[in-house]
């Protein structure tokens, strides 16, 4: 039985949102001056709601971890946005958008808060494109659109291969306005450590100094957590290094619910492990799925050959190539949505057919894309008997003012020039869809404490497709959040500031130096990257792209037992009251390595495959993912109590009133 | 590979830095240079020392957080990439590196690499953005339609990454660049138009205010700019400020 309140309002879908904003109560403005909300995050999450909700007149002190707000993580998206703007009159429309997220989601979302997503996204661009973001246009002035993996329209946005660092760098310019304003108080190289709660509200943070190390308090009478994804619990991911479980696990010990964290996205476009130093991995835009097509030698020898450096990809004749993807899926292609294709790789792989010397790449090719492009340009500029060289490199110019950048980076990391010779990819940790359980108001089960973007579970399901992250956090920001926060601090107009001073203050602030306290005087053996690096390792043999109970209750038991050790022989160099990057990875760690084990027994629980989650033991006879209605059509919410293993777990029955639950199918 | 590091080390902005040697070997040809940076500190970590500190995130040259001057040059050797894009393949065998800070008035130094970029910062609150609500009740993105010849520069100039590696190649460790970056990116869209000269006046206002130098027009910064960011910004801002200034 579910027994979560979404608070999902009543009435028919189109008109959910419409008629919730038309019941929310309302703050005045001039009681807006006397409220402060907490922001904890600046990527395009929390930049967006900061800049909003200090447009209506509330106070905002906003807290990221780098030394500027336009660094967070946001700023590596690279592929674009979704809007249903139906520009290129190809048959989008709210409901597509709504429909495809579902489907894409495996049907593990909320309808409510998907239809609002769609609803608002074409807002989006307007917003942006007002504020300055230079998105890619025509030659007629008019903005240009591509798509992506696991829809039939163009409806993804884009600037170059850089959309998130356009849009964070349009919601910062935002931010700043404000912030000259007065309006946002801008705390940057600050790191969230703890959460207050004071008569059961959330009312504060403690925040460490990261330059002087200071411990601070901070109150407000609303806290938001906007802190991005936990990938990096796999330590090798395509997160930057500094993102982290940490603000969404401390709020999860203060009583809010972690919901679905064994959904992780593994994005197929990734620039395979190259050796045992390496320390992240970087992302390939799925973009690059419409023009690029991807394979595997037919024969195990080719692919040895190709291997062992006997045999070039560029002299594989067409007929001994497997194009998996298009022969699998002939109605989807490449463009299958991320955890289709990420299983198909791995499936090739394991299989033998590996191109790179770990056996873990496929080719991703744009020769038939060079001589596409060429050829359509030689005709607008009426060239006459072109030969197949000039067409090929009139090719390589179209795809080069389309994926330059993602080209160059390909190259200065794998030293190889993918114009020339097909690039490698294989799939690595990309997103995660678990999260901080909310309610259609974006509110926690800590009343207060609101969370939103990646650090949330929300919209995207058990899989998400691509463009829709960017859209999910500019959406709450911009234009839900705001209102659905006001209605709770409606209530609070006549509370006045909240003292620090309080024993709950007190009491959080000697929680954290304690905590801190323990790492300096440790005397331990080991780095901490030596304990994330094995946590890493546990989690993608046994809980990574494929899983089965027996590993996954290794995992339980290892990460388990990884983390006493960690308490016991961890080692932290310098001091408490000083800028000490060894001390802030030890504390992030600290909290992967609790949400580890959580994430398992989650993965475990959930006897299904499903969307990012596939599950051996649950596979059709062609090795599709097999999902189970019946009894797992819910939103998995645990309730910390104590230690993660011992999380409880409360259902929100997931209910499809306007979508029909089927099989997802792309063939 | 085998490498001598000579690294600036400095406890706080408080203390007095100097450059101290290490040896480190096992260095692999494809690692970057950060991962290079990453081993010393496992090393030094597990010797009991204190590792070197760095600022660094994306690692994919996105962010703009990393900030070395290597062997003299920001970022180092490579042309168009940033410190996390190096790959020790650009280095041979027995090398000496020296790597330290970036260097400007403006950019006091917090810890051993770590500099404070946050003028940048108040360069652009003093009027780096678009003054339009934030709500969504503005106009249909299609309505204004911007030349693509308009809307690639603008990109072009927007996508400046804000490491400070123009500031740190200038001999006058001057801002022109960065911060004619950010002004031409609204300048030369429509919607950023209507305030462009209160914008470019409380940008460069701000951008003095800081202490960086003065550009003298030696190029340093753009043959150093991991982005390619050209000088023609810093022209465009300087018609945009005198057309300011005298209107
Ligand atoms: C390489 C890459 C490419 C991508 N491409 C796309 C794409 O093309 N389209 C798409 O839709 N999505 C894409 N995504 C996903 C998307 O970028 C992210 O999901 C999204 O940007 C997350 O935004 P956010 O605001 O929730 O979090 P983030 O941008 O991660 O921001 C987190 C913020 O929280 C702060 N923070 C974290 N912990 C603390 C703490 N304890 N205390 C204080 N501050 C803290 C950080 O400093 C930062 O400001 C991509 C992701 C990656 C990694
Ligand atoms: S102009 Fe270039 S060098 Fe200067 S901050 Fe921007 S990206 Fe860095
Ligand atoms: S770490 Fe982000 S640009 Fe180098």
């Amino acid at each position: 039985m579910g027994n979560l309140d979404s608070k999902i309002p009543k009435g028919p879908l189109a008109d959910k949102w419409t008629n919730h904003k038309n019941d929310i109560n309302l703050v005045n403005p001039a009681n807006k001056r006397n409220i402060d909300v907490i922001m904890v995050g600046t990527g395009l999450a929390g930049g967006s709601a900061a800049a909003t909700l200090a447009e209506l007149g509330y106070n905002v002190k906003t807290f990221c971890y780098q030394d500027s707000p336009r660094r967070a993580h946001s700023i590596a998206a690279q592929g674009g946005i979704n809007a249903a703007k139906n520009y290129q009159g190809d048959g989008d429309s709210n409901y597509r958008l709504f429909y495809d997220t579902i489907k894409g989601g495996d049907y593990r979302s909320r309808e409510a808060n998907v239809y609002r997503l769609a609803e608002v996204s074409a807002n989006i661009i307007d917003q942006c494109v007002a504020q300055g973001v230079p998105f890619a246009r025509e030659y007629g002035g008019l903005l240009d659109n591509r798509s992506f993996g696991g829809v039939l329209v163009s409806r993804t946005f884009y600037a170059k291969g850089q959309t998130g660092q356009q849009l964070l760098l349009g919601c910062y310019s935002a931010m700043n306005r404000q912030i000259n304003r007065g309006k946002i108080t801008s705390y940057t190289r600050h790191e969230m450590l703890d959460l207050v709660i004071v008569g059961g509200k959330a009312r504060g943070i403690i925040a460490r100094n990261l330059v002087t190390g200071e411990i601070e308090r901070h109150s407000a009478h609303a806290v938001v957590i906007a802190s991005g994804g936990y990938g990096n619990v796999f330590f090798l991911s395509t997160n930057a290094m500094g993102s982290n479980v940490t603000a969404a696990w401390k709020v999860h010990k203060k009583g809010a619910y972690f919901a679905n964290p064994c959904f992780t996205q593994i994005h197929p476009t990734c620039i395979p492990v190259s050796g045992d130093h390496q320390s992240k991995l970087t992302l390939m835009s799925e973009s690059l799925r419409n023009d690029g097509r991807i394979w595997v030698p037919k024969k195990l020898e080719d692919a040895k050959a190709i291997r062992e450096g006997r045999l070039k990809p560029t002299e594989l004749k067409e007929e001994d190539r497997d194009y998996y993807l298009e022969r699998r899926y002939p109605a989807f292609g490449n463009l299958v949505p991320r955890d289709v294709a990420s299983r198909a790789a791995k499936e090739r792989c394991d299989a033998g057919f590996g191109v790179n010397k770990t056996g873990e790449a496929v080719y991703l090719d744009f020769s038939a894309a060079f001589l596409r492009y060429g050829k359509e340009t030689a005709n607008t500029q009426h060239l006459e008997n072109p030969t197949e060289q000039q067409i090929i490199e009139l090719g390589k110019a179209v795809v080069e003012a389309k994926y330059g950048n993602l080209f160059q980076m390909y190259e200065k990391i794998v030293d190889q020039n993918p114009y020339e010779t097909p690039m490698m990819i294989y799939p690595a940790v990309h997103y995660t869809m678990g999260g901080i359980w909310v309610d259609y108001n974006l509110q926690t089960t800590i009343p207060g404490c609101f969370a939103t973007g990646e650090a949330n579970f929300s919209d995207h399901g058990a899989n998400r497709l691509g463009a829709s992250a960017l859209m999910q956090g500019l959406a709450d920001g911009y234009f839900v959040l705001p209102y659905t926060i006001g209605n709770y601090l409606a209530s609070d107009i006549r509370t006045g500031k909240i003292p620090t001073d309080s024993p709950e203050f007190d009491q959080a602030e000697k929680a954290v130096r304690e905590k801190l306290e323990r790492f300096i005087n440790n005397k331990g053996t080991r780095s901490v990257d030596h304990f994330h690096k094995r946590l890493g390792k546990i989690m993608w043999d046994k809980v990574g792209m494929s899983r089965n109970a027996p590993h996954l209750q290794e995992a339980v038991a290892e990460i388990k037992a990884l983390r006493e050790e960690f308490w016991q022989d961890v080692k932290v160099p310098g001091g408490l009251n000083e800028m000490n990057p060894e001390l802030e990875k030890a504390a992030r760690v600290a909290d992967f390595l609790e949400l580890g084990e959580l994430f398992a027994k989650d993965a475990l629980h959930r006897n299904e495959s499903c969307g990012g989650h596939f599950r051996e033991e649950y596979q059709t006879e062609e090795g599709e993912a097999l999902r189970d209605d019946e009894n797992f059509m819910y939103v998995a919410a645990w309730e910390f109590t104590g230690e993660p293993g011992d999380a409880i777990l409360h259902k929100e029955d997931l209910i499809y009133e306007n979508i029909e639950v089927k099989a997802r199918s792309y063939k | 590979m085998n490498l001598t590091l000579k690294i600036w080390r400095q406890k706080d902005a408080a203390a007095k830095g100097k450059i101290q040697t290490y040896q480190l070997g096992g260095v692999d040809p494809d690692m970057s240079f950060l991962e290079m940076l990453d081993v010393l500190n496992e090393d030094l970590v597990n010797k009991g020392e204190d590792p070197v500190v760095f600022d660094h995130d994306c690692r994919e040259g996105i962010c703009g957080t990393c900030s070395l001057q290597i062997n003299g040059e920001p970022h180092g050797p490579d042309r168009g990439i940033t410190t996390c894009q190096l790959h020790m393949r650009k280095f041979k065998d027995g090398d000496t590196i020296v790597i330290e800070p970036f260097r400007a008035k403006a950019f006091p130094v917090l810890k051993d690499l770590v500099v404070d970029r946050s003028a940048f910062e108040r360069i652009q609150q003093a009027g780096g953005y678009i003054s339009v609500n934030t709500s969504g009740t503005t106009q249909d993105a299609n309505a204004i339609p911007i030349p693509k010849e308009d809307a690639d520069a603008a990109f072009f100039s927007a996508s400046c990454i804000g490491c400070g590696a123009c500031v740190a190649a200038c001999k006058n460790a001057s801002a022109m660049l960065f911060t004619s970056a950010k002004v031409s990116q609204m300048a030369l869209l429509p919607q950023g138009r209507v305030e462009a000269s209160t914008r470019v006046l409380a940008m460069v206002e701000q951008m003095d205010k800081e202490g960086f130098g003065n550009c003298t027009n030696t190029g340093a910064c753009e043959i150093e700019c991991p982005k390619g960011i050209s000088l023609e910004n810093i022209a465009r801002m300087n018609r945009e400020y005198m057309k300011a200034s005298v209107g």
